[in-house]
């Protein structure tokens, strides 16, 4: 497929003799909102970390804008523009919101073997358009990340990755123990998305979240894929009979 | 206003810094004047870089999440292997390099053991502690070798300044201090070190390397530890092999009075350094105040309890204060 920003073809990882994902072969269209459903140990988080660089496939392979690659590390799929918000929060939050949009990305002044003098005026005023950029309204971006509420977090997450230009923003279980009004601001984070023409891979427990944000859902279980289908041409039930 | 307040509310080093100049107050009203006077300043600043730099090094760490117990006998074994070594006529210089490779080398075996095996660092270092201070007294041979006449006390242990006021020590201290200091806050490798220990999973999904980061802050803290107990011996004039015994406790306490926090993430070099001075003119000014000194341990166990409370209350009073918008 010509179109399809990331591919992945017949993934297999084992952990410690525990087959997570069996040959799992997926196509990820450019500008699209992708829903990945599935239950507790379906091999979701598996496929993700696989994409993000926090693992690495035992077997098969990935295509990125049609070109094999390799991604080994975290900062090797930054590099190739593929961001991962986790459920857990990928903030520091004993550190400023400015200083958390920036983490292992610093702009410097000059630097020596990779270690420099941070440019904090940068750091400042970029912050501030980022959080700007998507509409979220915190005070200062010298306010500590501990400070924000959970669906804050999220919301500077994801201005960290657009800021960086991403072109794959990967949201695992971003929604998770968010009160409903913080969980509808994600949802609108997600379809901004498109607007910005960055793909969406979102990762949810919840049917009716998924069915709220994306063009296409992809069922997972037992390591592998069971569903892929458009949203219009499926419904909740028929994705739940699956799983 | 409000923001100022709570600004500095936030600030770790903060509880440190008013205990120490109220009790700068009480000595020197107690001493009847003669804790600030300059003899007595004097003593205090030619002994504060020693146990300075080990608070540094373990603030530093502290604030990356792990931990060093064995800067003690690091301290002690650093000098010896540069005695030893100097007897058999190596110079001061190269003598001084290979002190400072063997601090680097047990900074490295700390941090290797600590970030591969998974151990804790307590664990680790509690083992090091051990190990190096077994080495010292091994390589020393039982009797503490007999330094050098031609030592370049200069450029370590000499007074200067207006009125003899320092001893170059402390110039090697402030300028150690100044240069953590920015590196923590100031340049990307320091963000590194305070993300890595403020939380660990997000450090790593971010690409920072924080098992090479962890390293770093083992070995700095090695070698600063070596480095202050070689000016330590210098002053003294013989490298005894029992010295820096329970100082890496003292150099827990002033980081952790000081503001950093064991779970890492929070702390400042400046903290660290005022917990030692809190430390160094409470050993001080019991004596000066005509108190027995047998009271300095109490008062140190004391101050490190009270310090960690105060900073946790502040820290919730400045998050309480909420901020418009």
């Amino acid at each position: 497929m010509e179109d399809a920003i990331i591919s992945v073809r017949n993934l297999h990882k084992w952990y410690s003799g525990v087959h997570a994902l069996k040959g799992v072969s997926l196509d990820l269209k450019r500008g699209e909102a992708l829903g990945l459903v599935g239950d507790n140990g379906a091999g979701k988080s598996t496929l993700i970390n696989i994409l993000s660089g926090v693992h690495t496939a035992d077997e098969g392979e990935i295509l990125v804008e049609g070109r094999p690659v390799r991604i080994a590390r975290p900062r090797d799929a930054m590099n190739l523009g593929i961001e991962t918000i986790y459920q857990y929060n990928s903030m520091v939050p004993t550190m400023s919101i400015a200083r958390n949009l920036f983490i292992g990305r610093e702009p410097t002044l000059f630097s020596v073997f990779g270690v420099g003098i941070l440019d904090q005026k940068k750091m400042g005023s970029e912050s501030i358009k980022a959080i700007a950029n998507v509409d979220l309204h915190l005070r200062s971006p010298d306010a500590l990340v501990g400070e924000l509420s959970g669906g804050q977090r999220q919301g500077v997450a994801i201005a960290r990755a657009m800021h960086f230009k991403s072109k794959v923003m990967i949201l695992d279980e971003p929604t998770n123990h968010l009160s409903v009004k913080e969980t509808s601001k994600v949802i609108g984070f997600v379809r901004g998305l498109k607007a910005q023409g960055v793909t969406g891979v979102f990762i949810s427990h919840n049917m009716h979240h998924v069915f709220d944000c994306c063009d296409r859902v992809v069922a997972m279980a037992r390591g592998e894929v069971v569903l892929d289908k458009r949203i219009e041409e499926t419904s909740i039930d028929e994705v739940h009979n699956v799983l | 206003m409000k923001r100022l307040f709570k600004t500095y509310l936030e600030k770790p080093e903060l509880a440190g810094l008013i205990l120490l100049v109220l009790l700068v107050v009480i000595f020197e009203i107690r001493s009847n004047g003669v804790f600030l006077n300059q003899d007595n300043l004097r003593g205090i600043l030619g002994i504060l870089p020693e146990t300075g730099l080990v608070a540094i090094g373990v603030t530093i760490l502290m604030i990356s999440g792990e931990f060093d117990l064995s800067v003690g006998s690091v301290f002690a074994l650093m000098p010896m292997c540069m005695a030893v070594l100097m007897v058999e006529g190596v110079p001061f210089p190269l003598a001084l390099l290979a002190g400072l490779v063997v601090c680097a080398v047990i900074g490295f075996i700390n941090g290797y053991v600590t970030i591969w095996f998974e151990i804790p660092s307590f664990i680790t270092t509690l083992g090091m502690l051990f190990i190096a201070r077994s080495l010292t007294i091994v390589v020393s041979g039982g009797f503490p070798p007999l330094l050098p006449a031609d030592l370049p006390n200069w450029l370590f242990t000499s007074f200067v300044g207006p009125g003899n006021m320092f001893r170059m020590s402390f110039l090697w201290f402030a300028g150690i201090a100044l240069l953590t200091s920015l590196m923590l806050s100031r340049t990307n490798f320091g963000n590194w070190i305070k993300a890595t220990g403020g939380f660990h999973p997000a450090a790593a999904s971010m690409g920072i390397p924080t098992a090479r980061v962890k390293l770093a802050c083992f070995v700095l803290c090695s070698m600063l530890s070596g480095f202050a107990g070689m000016l330590q011996v210098l002053r003294l004039g013989s490298p005894l092999p029992s010295i820096g015994e329970g100082l890496e406790l003292q150099a827990v306490a002033s980081a952790v009075i000081g503001g950093a926090s064991l779970a890492g993430g929070i702390g400042t070099v400046a903290g660290g350094i005022i917990g030692t001075i809190l430390i160094r003119i409470i050993d001080n000014g019991l004596v000066l105040s005509n108190v027995d000194a047998n009271w300095f341990k109490f008062a140190i166990g004391f101050l490190t309890i009270f310090a960690v409370v105060a900073n946790a209350w502040m820290r919730k009073r400045a998050k309480a204060i909420k901020m418009e918008g």
